[in-house]
């Protein structure tokens, strides 16, 4: 599929589950599909610079945590139409990406993923001590009464995040399935070699760490008016980190589907078990999975399928010759 | 006046850095000397906390006396979590993503078991040692960190005897500075690394009883340490033991003084920023040999 039609259906898909979502009545729904979908953009996100360049970010909430600062500050300053709050939310997590997209001059493996816990806490510390976002007390959104084009409020933020949802899908895959994405794979299978090869893995890894770095600000970037009351406790909650990593490790890192079918699965589980279980069972399950699947699968659920068409190439190729 | 705020303030960072020590030994030995990236180590600290809690409250037993029965236990867990390292990735050579990965599920599932267990409440230890103050001059020594300073520091100084005087601490120094020479004259690095490994999580136990006899605990404060642990094992040099304790000590003063002069909300910063600025100019160390 060329990069255009998967764009046009990815849009097609998000209008198609939108006009469909329509037939739901029960609000709690688009509560609970707001949290999947906000998963798919952060694992896709994640896998941009994890699974596609081999760089481990454990800074997830860090720059998730800056997209939904970034709206506090905007709201209480003007209070601008959500799409803004999710561009400028981009604009600066994007910006704390290329900075961190420096430390891998000379940082790699072990010590870039420490790296990367530092800078959220470090950031979070910066945060827990200014007072204009609420400080460590946290502030409290009030969110506008009605919603432009859509009725009910939520309905029009979970709009947004499944349109946050298929962009940032279509851009895994058409990074993915070109130039920038052979050059991400030939720095995470081997970075000398890539560099002595003529691959400029500055210039890329600085990309990929700006763009991962960017969508998880964006995702995050709505998060005041879903929750309407933030906090730096909730807001760099390391559930998100052990959730944006574990996601793409269960569905498998090399390619867009892996993430996609991970935070769908483990997203879902997890609202559910929410809500029939407890909130603190439910993260012990996505501790457990992730340590199950690192284990027991190491290349998630599409890994599982892979040797299978291995085996079936074989046979195509015992039958040729 | 102000003076002895700054004399007070860094003997309390010293006392700290003590403890720090403790803290941080397990992880020079698994990250420094091992290369096993524990992410995990923190929450095995905090079991640690809470299993001198249970003996201190149920028996009514010294913290420090249950840590140190409580050792061998440690040492089989942390054996045991080698065993499944090993096996799922050290042998397949895919230690890096997945073995991250694989810690941090770790270090997730151990908090969030002990919320399940324990609740988010502050536990606290009871020891004749917590109340009172030692005073020397101007300057004031709680006997609640300085018990675990001294202790701490003859931990570090017995494991570093351990280390270069007996056959098993060679054995793991071999490991750790030429793991191929090693399997070149046909020694497994395997049961040594089970040892090493082994011993650096029966060193969490006892630093769980320090940090509950230094201050209240609750699950989930470990993550706290994760940037605190590894800024001190890369300032200190990877492994050296000398280096660790000066960099604890270091790491101790720096956030004392912070606490003291600009508010305690500010310390996490100073761990996480130092950390970031000796891997960006000094990924050596303190006292690394190489640049």
């Amino acid at each position: 599929m060329k990069h255009s039609h998967f764009w046009l259906a990815a849009a097609a898909s998000v209008i198609i589950v939108f006009a469909a979502s329509h037939f739901v009545s029960n609000d709690y729904f688009f509560f609970a599909g707001y949290v999947v979908l906000q998963y798919i953009v952060l694992a896709e996100a994640w896998n941009i610079l994890g699974g596609y360049t081999g760089y481990i970010n454990f800074g997830t909430s860090g720059f998730f945590a800056i997209g939904a600062y970034s709206s506090v500050v905007l709201h209480k300053l003007w209070g601008p139409p959500i799409p803004v709050l999710i561009v400028v939310g981009g604009v600066l997590a994007g910006a704390v990406g290329l900075a961190m997209g420096g430390l891998t001059l000379r940082l790699r493996g072990v010590f870039f993923a420490i790296g990367t816990l530092a800078l959220a806490i470090v950031v979070q510390t910066f945060i827990t001590n200014w007072d204009f976002v609420g400080g460590s007390r946290g502030v409290y959104i009030i969110r506008p009464p009605s919603a432009p084009l859509l009725g009910t409020y939520i309905h029009y933020l979970f709009l947004v995040m499944l349109a946050l949802a298929g962009m940032s899908v279509a851009i895994a895959r058409t990074i993915e399935r070109s130039t920038l994405g052979y050059g991400f794979a030939a720095i995470r299978d081997d970075e000398q070699a890539a560099e002595a090869a003529g691959v400029p893995t500055l210039k890329l890894k600085l990309i990929s760490t700006t763009l991962s770095g960017a969508l998880m600000g964006m995702a995050g970037a709505p998060l005041p008016y879903y929750v309407t009351y933030l906090d730096p406790a909730s807001g760099f909650n390391l559930s998100y980190a052990v959730n944006a990593i574990a996601m793409p490790l269960i569905g498998g890192t090399t390619n867009w589907i892996g993430p996609l079918i991970g935070a769908i699965l483990l997203g879902t589980i997890q609202q559910a078990a929410t809500v029939t279980i407890s909130s603190s069972l439910n993260l012990l399950l996505v501790g457990v999975v992730l340590v199950f699947f690192v284990v027991v699968a190491p290349h998630g659920l599409i890994g599982l399928y892979r040797p299978r068409r291995k085996e079936r190439i074989a046979q195509a190729e015992r039958k040729v010759a | 006046m102000f003076s002895e705020l700054l004399l007070n303030a860094i003997a309390s960072g010293v006392l700290l850095g003590g403890f720090y020590a403790a803290v941080t030994v397990g992880l020079a030995i698994s990250f420094g000397m091992l290369d096993i990236g524990n992410l995990a180590h923190p929450a095995f600290v905090i079991l640690g906390s809470f299993s001198a809690y249970i003996f201190n409250q149920r028996l009514g037993l010294d913290p420090i006396l249950a840590a140190l029965l409580m050792t061998p236990a440690f040492f089989v867990l942390g054996a045991a979590i080698y065993q499944v390292y090993f096996l799922a990735f050290e042998r397949r050579g895919e230690e890096g993503l997945r073995g991250l990965a694989f810690f941090f599920g770790i270090l997730f599932i151990t908090e969030v078991a002990l919320i399940l267990g324990f609740g988010v409440d502050y536990r606290f230890v009871e020891a004749r040692y917590i109340g009172p103050t030692l005073h020397v001059g101007d300057v004031d020594f709680a006997l609640r960190t300085l018990v675990p300073f001294v202790i701490s520091l003859a931990m570090v100084g017995a494991l570093q005897l351990f280390m270069s005087k007996t056959y098993m601490g060679r054995a793991i120094l071999a490991v750790s500075q030429d793991s191929l020479a090693l399997r070149l004259m046909s020694v497994r690095p395997y049961r040594v690394k089970l040892v090493a490994f082994g011993i650096s999580i029966a060193t969490a136990a006892l630093a769980g009883a320090f940090l509950i006899i230094i201050q209240p605990v609750e699950p989930s404060i470990g993550r706290d340490y994760i940037g605190r642990v590894f800024a001190i094992v890369v300032l200190g040099g990877m492994g050296s033991f000398p280096g660790m304790v000066l960099a604890a000590i270091l790491l101790g003063v720096a956030e004392s003084l912070t606490a003291t002069f600009y508010g305690p909300s500010w310390s996490p910063a100073v761990a996480f920023g130092l950390l970031l600025l000796t891997l960006a100019f000094r990924p050596a160390g303190i006292l690394g040999r190489r640049a």
